[in-house]
């Protein structure tokens, strides 16, 4: 690592630099990209492109059989040699992946982040969340008791109040039915718009992607950018 | 890089299993060539092979060993072909299961004594059918158990196994989609039998070899059910090998140090003779292959199969009921098939002599299992972090001490405890029944453990939690059930040991079934019910317990019973 590159910093909230990762000595993936404050940009390209295992780089759970190279820029900071529980970036699977052992407010105060001190203000927080998704009062339902819709917005709740600093969706809404996958994009961009989440979005669905509003990048087959 | 001492734990649990291994086969062989510095062996001599061999009836004894590991495990495991074969999917095999897998945490020992209560010549059968349809008012003259051929151990250890194959295979089963292969080999014509042994026994039989060996190992060499089924003069091999290891004669240390390695040599004879046999099998499957056979009317074969495992089962729920009802037995005349009348007298007598044994049983099954589940979970957990699995290596190892006759080198491992002075304590008897009970916990946790989806734990540390954080608030919770589960196999395991209990423990510490089968010499049947019946309640209370504490702990939570799993 050489100073000049420690010391350069990037102009927004998330950057990739250089990112490449390879399977096998086959590159993956090659790319560069700076994502602004509440800004979605979506990543597009089919199955086997390499699209989820670059959210996996980002986020810091490459699997092993993997190999990744290039930084990860958040807020000025270079975080991807930190381990993926120092990074502050939120993911969204396509599950909502609450788990089943705790209570809906037990899966809040999970995320809730430790900066929040003292049992009130943790409760209140928890409270706060499911007042804003419009779920008052559920802190002692069971996850598995919940619809689908009520799964995916405490999941994002989740993830919210750990207080990212980006957001990772890998298809999130691909398992949801069409009615309910039209509210849930608007609320989840809303939502990382108004928190200015830099959000880089994967999926194969086109119309996620027109719905995210921001920059489209289109892997090729190869992952190449196309 | 940083040492974590939570890496180390998979080298730790491979050491454990390894070391005792070598160390009481070379606590063995050094002795066998006459070097025994403790006991005033020390040159090298031939003496003690040569005493072996004198040994009269050995030869005998040898065929016994070899017969019982042989045929019991080819019974059993014919048994479980045609039961899967035949009846997969239909309620008789739902019932089946369902009736086997309590059966599988029952010790060894009672499921023998529950057996030669049964069909002894004054045993509950004979009884149930005489006087009417056998004319009988004395007991029969007929050997049974310890009859001079085996049969009874034979068959003693067929139904014991049988439970454990047919466990092992329906474990394995999922992986290689039985039912659309058996139904496409059908849709060419084949019968569901001859089809299904085809297309799914072959792949089945190489995911369970090495439980498979593991059987022939265990009824090639095992102590407890030869003492109560087996023949006495000459008894099998291991049986032999006991009387010598616990001679007061210490100089016959050297004749059963001898006698362990030959254990070893009969038990890798039997295994090189399975090994032989599976060869012929397959060339002969091919054959019928390229035969084309097709074997459409199995319909007498399915009826043999359904009737051989319901009478298996039969027996042994006969077999367990009988032992109940010999310990509330007041007077029993003989050909009565009820006793004239209940009573607690039995139980009420032997209560404050139980309490030891009981305590005991607990006291060492409880800290093997603490013991055995805080390793695996090390173990899982350091190979989680690092990214990786247990490997084929892996399982050999695990399955090493379940392969390796424990008669073969526990006697060495006792021999080197005691020159180190550590015989009789508790933590070496601990560490002995650790060595069987690790493997099965580690068999029966580690597949529900990768099972676990791992975007649960990115999506924790996403959260900004850390590793131990993830490993204590959602592993854990959520592993709860399979980690309770494995820890009542491990406790069963335990409770059932005999030879590692009496050989490490040096006698002193009585559990309930080195009384139960000291016992069975006596011939006390209401006592030994007692004790029998003991024998089976430990290990149900710690199954029932490892399935209450979830539901209990998890009742307002729908995603984690164990349907969802």
């Amino acid at each position: 690592m050489t100073n000049t590159q420690t010391n350069r910093m990037p102009q927004e909230p998330m950057m990739l630099e250089e990112v490449k990762i390879r399977l096998a000595g086959d590159c993956l993936i090659h790319l560069s990209l700076s994502v602004a404050a509440g800004e979605v940009v979506t990543i597009m390209g089919p199955s086997g492109s390499g699209k989820s295992t670059l959210l996996a780089y980002i986020g810091g759970f490459l699997p092993p059989a993997f190999e990744g190279e290039g930084r990860v820029w958040l807020d000025g900071k270079d975080v991807s040699s930190l381990s993926a529980e120092r990074r502050h970036i939120g993911i969204l699977f396509q599950d909502p992946l609450l788990f089943p052992h705790l209570s809906v407010g037990g899966n809040l105060a999970f995320g809730l982040t430790r900066a929040v001190k003292g049992r009130a203000a943790r409760k209140a927080s928890v409270c706060e969340a499911l007042e804003a998704i419009n779920m008052a009062g559920f802190e002692g339902r069971d996850p598995e008791t919940l619809s689908g819709g009520q799964k995916a917005r405490v999941a994002l709740a989740r993830t919210l109040l750990s207080q990212p600093r980006a957001l990772l969706l890998d298809e999130p809404f691909s398992k949801l039915d069409a009615d309910l996958r039209v509210r849930m994009r608007h609320h989840v961009f809303e939502r990382a718009r108004s928190e200015g989440l830099p959000t880089l979005l994967v999926t194969h669905d086109e119309e996620d992607a027109r719905a995210a509003q921001g920059r489209i990048i289109r892997l090729a087959p190869n992952g190449m950018v196309g | 890089m940083r040492f974590r001492p939570l890496h180390s734990a998979p080298m730790l649990i491979s050491l454990l299993m390894l070391g005792p291994v070598l160390a009481g086969l070379l606590g063995a062989l050094l002795p066998t060539f006459g070097w025994l510095p403790v006991l005033g062996g020390d040159s090298l001599t031939l003496e003690p092979v040569r005493a072996l061999l004198a040994t009269p009836g050995l030869a005998r004894s040898i065929a016994l060993s070899l017969a019982s590991g042989l045929l019991a495990t080819l019974l059993a495991m014919l048994m479980v072909i045609g039961l899967l074969s035949a009846w997969s999917g239909t309620r008789l095999f739902r019932w089946m299961v369902r009736m086997i897998s309590p059966l599988l945490s029952i010790p060894h020992a009672a499921t023998a004594l529950g057996f030669a209560f049964l069909l002894a010549p004054s045993g509950w059968i004979v009884r149930m059918i005489s006087p009417e349809l056998t004319g009988w008012s004395r007991p029969p003259d007929w050997f049974f158990p310890h009859d001079p051929y085996g049969l009874a151990m034979i068959a003693g250890l067929t139904i014991k196994e049988l439970p454990f194959l047919l466990l092992v295979s329906l474990a394995a089963l999922p992986q290689i989609e039985p039912r659309r292969t058996q139904n496409l080999v059908r849709s060419l014509g084949y019968g569901p039998m001859v089809g299904w042994v085809h297309a799914v026994w072959p792949r089945l039989y190489r995911q369970i070899r090495l439980p498979i060996f593991a059987v022939i190992a265990y009824a090639s060499s095992v102590v407890d059910v030869a003492l109560i089924l087996g023949p006495t003069n000459p008894p099998p091999l291991a049986v032999q090998l006991v009387r010598w290891m616990s001679d007061p004669n210490l100089s016959m240390r050297f004749l059963a140090s001898a006698g362990a390695i030959l254990q070893l040599l009969v038990t890798l004879a039997a295994l090189g003779i399975w090994w032989g046999g599976e060869r012929m099998a397959s060339r002969l499957l091919g054959c019928l292959v390229q035969s084309g056979l097709r074997f459409q009317r199995d319909e007498w074969a399915r009826r043999l199969a359904a009737s051989l495992n319901v009478a298996a089962v039969l027996l042994m729920l006969l077999s367990l009921g009988g032992l109940v009802l010999w310990s509330f037995a007041g007077f029993w005349r003989f050909p009565d098939a009820v006793p004239v009348s209940l009573s607690l007298n039995t139980w009420m007598r032997q209560g404050p002599m139980l309490m030891e044994p009981l305590y005991n049983a607990v006291l060492i099954g409880g800290l093997a299992t603490v013991v055995g589940i805080v390793m695996t979970l090390a173990t899982l957990e350091a190979q989680s972090r690092m990214g990786k699995r247990s490997g084929r290596s892996a399982m050999v190892i695990l399955y090493l001490p379940l392969i390796v006759p424990q008669v073969a080198f526990l006697f060495g491992l006792q021999l080197i405890l005691l020159t180190v002075n550590a015989s009789y304590a508790l933590w070496a008897l601990v560490f002995g029944h650790l060595i069987f009970t690790l493997p099965y916990i580690f068999l029966s946790l580690s597949d529900q453990w990768h099972v676990l989806d791992p975007r649960y734990m990115q999506m924790a540390t996403a959260l900004g939690r850390s590793a131990w954080a993830i490993f204590w608030r959602v592993r854990l919770p959520m592993l709860l059930r399979p980690i309770l589960t494995a820890a009542a196999v491990g406790f069963a395991v335990s409770i059932g040991q005999y030879l590692p209990t009496l050989l490490i423990g040096g006698g002193r510490w009585e559990t309930i079934t080195t009384e139960a089968v000291a016992l069975s010499a006596g011939g006390n049947r209401r006592l030994i019910g007692v004790y029998a019946l003991m024998q089976m309640l430990l290990p149900f209370v710690g199954f029932l317990i490892a399935t209450l504490i979830p539901t209990l702990f998890y009742k307002d939570r729908r995603g984690m019973t164990p349907a969802d799993r």
